[in-house]
């Protein structure tokens, strides 16, 4: 066999051995990526059927919460009305007047009013649970809380008597200035001297005269103890 | 003759050497992707270990029923109590 002919069977065959090699070692990379991919495979499977009612179950707790922001905040502004409603809410989170009520449009163009420091610990609770709704109802089927047919006249007995009967109108506070429907006379001896000096008491003492004479009308000063 | 010794030098000077390196390339890149997916499984499968807290949801939405329903009753009875704005 000449020496031409083995030198080229040992390149093929080297050629062969590299091809060999690296394609092994090529294969056994590629089955490590697959056993890895069926691991990703596992895990996003458990994903997705984890996740599957997450979107029903939050989308049905958006509505409940919803309904319950929309509640207390009817409630709200149907009880202390808009300006109020949109100032305790305002005092609770600062600059969010200007977000406004959700199902009240027009109160993005009410002036808020700063009222929340009037208002009791109970009334801020009742506007923090619409906004947040923190609400630590524990239970809610418990022991009622207040009496709620009594409640309401023990309040009233608070306060006075005219305000409770709620008169159509009461007794409006009295006009004055310059354009009271009344205006009263303006004295005349303002702006003039004192006819008495302060500190003194004038006393006019009798004549001791008969009363043939002519009086004596001279006026005698006695300084007084 | 001189043809076949020029084609033995091509073989183990161009050839031999071109495939050596395209298939080295070729493995190379095959277990640069096995740390990878390894970093993939980890992650999916603490994903799904978070999510392990989902099933829970169903207790919340329970319980934001029942809230929204006891908040509902606590408002219509301060419906009563209270006095409508003015």
């Amino acid at each position: 066999m000449p020496a031409v002919a083995i030198v080229m069977i040992l390149a093929v065959l080297l050629i062969v051995l590299a091809l060999v090699f690296y394609l092994v070692s090529t294969i056994l990379a590629l089955r490590q990526i697959t056993t890895g991919l069926d691991e990703v495979i596992a895990g996003v499977s458990e994903i997705v059927t984890k996740s599957a009612p997450v979107n029903d179950v939050v989308t049905t707790i958006n509505q409940q919460l919803d309904a319950g922001v929309d509640l207390l905040e009817g409630l709200l502004v149907k009880k202390a009305g808009m300006s109020d409603a949109v100032g305790l809410v305002d005092g609770l989170y600062a600059g969010a007047a200007a977000a406004g009520l959700r199902n009240f449009p027009e109160s993005l163009t009410v002036h808020a009013p700063r009222i929340a420091e009037v208002y009791t610990k109970g009334t801020l609770t009742l506007a923090r649970l619409g906004r947040e709704a923190p609400i630590a109802a524990a239970s809610p089927e418990g022991v009622v809380l207040r009496n709620v047919e009594g409640g309401s006249l023990a309040a009233r007995s608070l306060y006075p008597d005219v305000r409770h009967t709620s008169p159509e109108k009461l007794p409006r506070s009295p006009v004055i200035g310059t354009n009271a429907p009344i205006q009263y006379e303006q004295r005349d001896d303002i702006g003039e001297p004192r006819k008495r000096l302060p500190g003194r008491t004038a006393v006019a003492t009798p004549p001791e005269h008969p009363s043939d004479e002519p009086p004596d009308l001279t006026i005698r000063w006695n300084r007084s103890a | 003759m001189t043809l076949w010794w020029i084609g033995d030098a091509v073989l183990l000077v161009v050839i031999l050497p071109v495939v050596v390196y395209l298939l080295r390339g070729v493995l190379n890149a095959a277990r640069s992707v096995v740390p990878s997916v390894r970093e993939i499984a980890k992650v999916a499968a603490a994903g799904s270990k978070d999510l392990d807290a989902a099933a829970l949801l169903l207790t919340t939405q329970d319980q934001v029923t029942k809230t929204v329903a006891g908040v509902a009753n606590y408002g219509g009875s301060l419906d009563v109590i209270l006095d409508d704005a003015q």
